[in-house]
């Protein structure tokens, strides 16, 4: 065995966009790590200036065709703050079940179909597929409830066309979603089992100390409400975010880092969400968790496929709530006065918290857009813990090295569309 | 191992490859729940990042495109991906006709790194997004922002047979009127795109009570010139009518020269 190497992935898989990354070595100790991010910058921050707040929801939308909703949902928020709108309490639930079809399809997505392949040793889902034709099956099953709910919601799963500024275009009946309730009964119990058999998955021991950064409600596990709190004191405002938390542009990465001012690197996502906000799962997600011996805090980046399975539980769980007991409103959306505001918003996209902040005109045009996607804010983090889990893989054969550290990156379910996209990896061992 | 891989070449091989875009076309592939099964049955997925660490090495009989050409790069990039595929079929709005990025082609560029970016001399960028086959052949176009799921089911399995896809041309109206949808436009003067637009979505928008936004792009023939007249009958101005034109589909030549045109009448 030589002292030193380089790890080295050119593409990293099974992550939404392009990336790459490159680990240097010099016997056991890491000389450097760089998630480097070259998916092309589509700048848009920069167009959105001179376009309508009502475009707002659909073009911000395309920035990630895997989480549309998360940048709809945080888009019209932020909007309704600038221009003070409040919304109808039923359409306050239906936007919570939209997020929950959004949650049940993209875990469903992350937790078989990109994320089980590491633990069970294959290269894709369709190779799992020759070995594991039910579980795969169940998969695609439960990935489709998801995306039913987002279909009836909002027309279509990728870039859902009915979110609007001060509620939706059309909302459902009551009967079209109690047309959802069979389905989504069978995909509770299918979660259940999925956060069983996600827990008999072998773990890396790697544990880490984090600090979670996650929306928290006084009521509910937090979706598009709540203050931004973390494990080690933070308890702010949307409208504060910037205070705390800078972006800082890298030579390496066309995706901007997001570190916490004077501080560094934290975390988001289910880890984070799981950790600060457990006792407001509902019971049935709770005792799924502790079922299995999962309580918070959770410090082992590997097992959040165990939790995005608890999560899948709550969003199932959920959405049967909210259709229980919706009413349609009396108007889609409620009337939108036109006014210059600024508008800040965070909500909990499947990857964890998106921000979105703009400025808005008397004329309703769009003076300034920012937002900071959940992948941008783990970026850092990800980059801190490969520093140290390589470390511990200084003695394994290259090959298998580089697969377990392209294996941490999956963890945080990367999407780098969102940051701005393409993972590839090198380890460097000198 | 080798007999599995021997078997696996018989099959048509299928490359996914993606250049500036949201990765929502592609995904429409994996968000298939149905038919994926069948589809993967039925061809080989030789490269597909998205999905799969396995990344096999061209040539490919079919390929499919997403996303469009913003850096030096990925202009040299599609010409490989060209080379190596019999095939070549480019998926939604980015790919077809530069996508929602391409409304830089209007600004300066530079201007706009300035605003995303801290050190701007780490971005290289080119001036324009531009669609694929403004760089390389291409076989077919399938449009939409995103496409849809089943018409590019239909167009894998025509092209696997060797046959026309059957994917009309023709506009959004008549997908209302299938569906027996009041005209939003005429009945509720709301401006509605679907008169110039390209049927595919299934008359989505009018169907829940917006106007259609354009974002499967200009059908075959678009009457872009009686289309903002309309919009100015229902009290839009120059501005709003040039932002209707410029958004998923803004540098479609059509649409591109409609938003020029409404501004200088």
């Amino acid at each position: 065995m030589s002292p030193g190497r380089t790890i080295t992935v050119d593409t990293l898989a099974r992550v939404e966009g392009e990336g790459a990354l490159y680990i240097k070595m010099a016997g056991d100790r890491v000389v450097d790590v760089k998630l480097k991010i070259y998916e092309p910058p589509r700048m848009f921050e920069a167009f959105m200036r001179g376009r309508h707040f009502s475009e707002a929801p659909d073009i911000t939308a395309r920035i990630c065709g895997i989480c549309p909703i998360a940048y709809q949902m945080s888009a019209v928020h932020a909007i309704e703050r600038a221009l003070g709108v409040k919304i109808d309490p039923a359409v306050r639930l239906l936007r919570r079940l939209f997020y929950c079809g959004e949650w049940i399809e993209s875990h469903a997505l992350h937790v078989y179909m990109l994320h089980a392949p590491d633990f069970l040793g294959y290269q894709d889902v369709i190779e799992m597929a020759k070995d594991h034709r039910a579980v795969v099956e169940k998969a695609l099953r439960l990935k489709k409830i998801g995306n039913s709910i987002v279909h009836l919601l909002g027309g279509r799963e990728i870039h859902p066309i009915s979110a609007a500024v001060g509620g939706f275009y059309k909302v459902p009946t009551k009967r079209q979603l109690k047309e959802l309730v069979s389905d989504l009964e069978w995909a509770l119990e299918a979660s259940i089992e999925t956060v069983k058999w996600s827990s008999t998955l072998q773990f890396p021991d790697f544990e880490q100390e984090y600090e979670f950064v996650a929306l928290r409600h006084p009521e509910e596990y937090p979706f598009n409400e709540g203050r931004l709190v973390s494990n080690h004191g933070l308890d702010i405002d949307a409208a504060e975010y910037e205070d705390r938390f800078v972006e800082m542009h890298v030579k390496h990465s066309n995706a901007l880092h997001s570190v916490i001012r004077g501080k560094g690197s934290y975390l988001v996502g289910p880890l984070a969400r799981f950790n600060l906000n457990f006792d407001k799962l509902p019971e049935v997600a709770r005792k799924a968790a502790l079922g299995v011996g999962l309580k918070p805090p959770v410090r082992n980046l590997f097992k959040s496929i165990v939790v995005r399975a608890v999560e899948l539980v709550f969003a199932c769980a959920e959405a049967l709530r909210v259709i229980a007991e919706y009413e349609p409103p009396e108007a889609p959306r409620v009337a939108v006065p036109s006014r210059a505001g600024v508008g800040q918003a965070i909500t909990e996209a499947p990857r964890g918290i998106l921000y979105h902040r703009y400025a808005v005109d008397e004329n309703g045009l769009i003076v300034t857009a920012k937002i900071v996607p959940p992948t941008s804010q783990n970026q850092k983090r990800i980059e801190d813990d490969l520093r140290e889990y390589a470390s511990h893989l200084a003695a394994w054969p290259l090959e298998e090295a580089t697969w377990k550290c392209e294996q941490a990156v999956r963890c945080y379910d990367p999407c780098i569309s969102c940051a701005t996209h393409f993972l590839k990896v090198v380890m460097d061992r000198e | 191992m080798s007999s599995k891989k021997s078997k696996a070449k018989t099959k048509p091989r299928i490359g996914v490859f993606k250049f500036a875009s949201c990765d929502g076309c592609q995904l429409s592939l994996l968000d298939a729940e149905d038919e994926l099964l069948g589809v993967v049955g039925a061809v080989e997925i030789a490269y597909f990042p998205e999905a799969s660490r396995n990344m096999l090495k061209g040539p490919y009989d079919i390929g499919l495109v997403e996303g469009s050409i913003t850096t030096h790069h990925d202009a040299q990039r599609i010409q490989e991906v060209r080379r190596k595929c019999r095939t070549l079929i480019t998926i939604g709005a980015c790919a077809t006709a530069g996508g929602i990025q391409a409304l830089r082609n209007w600004k300066d560029v530079e201007e706009f790194i300035r605003v995303v970016y801290a050190t701007p001399q780490f971005i290289s960028t080119l001036k324009l997004s531009t669609p694929i086959a403004e760089h390389v052949p291409v076989d077919f176009e399938l449009r939409g922002c995103p496409i849809n799921k089943y018409q590019l089911i239909e167009l894998i399995t025509a092209t696997l047979a060797g046959r026309k896809p059957n994917i009309p041309n023709y506009s959004v109206c008549m997908e209302c009127k299938r569906k027996g949808n009041v005209c939003i436009e005429v009945a509720r003067g709301i401006p509605c795109l679907g008169p110039v637009t390209q049927a595919g979505c299934g008359a989505l928008c009018p169907s829940y009570d917006r106007g259609c936004y354009g974002c499967y792009g200009p059908m075959e023939t678009p009457n872009t010139e009686s289309m903002t007249n309309q919009f100015r009958i229902l009290g839009q101005n120059d501005e709003q009518i040039s932002r209707a034109f410029r958004s998923f589909n803004a540098w479609a030549w059509q649409f591109r020269k409609a938003s020029e045109e409404c501004k200088r009448t």
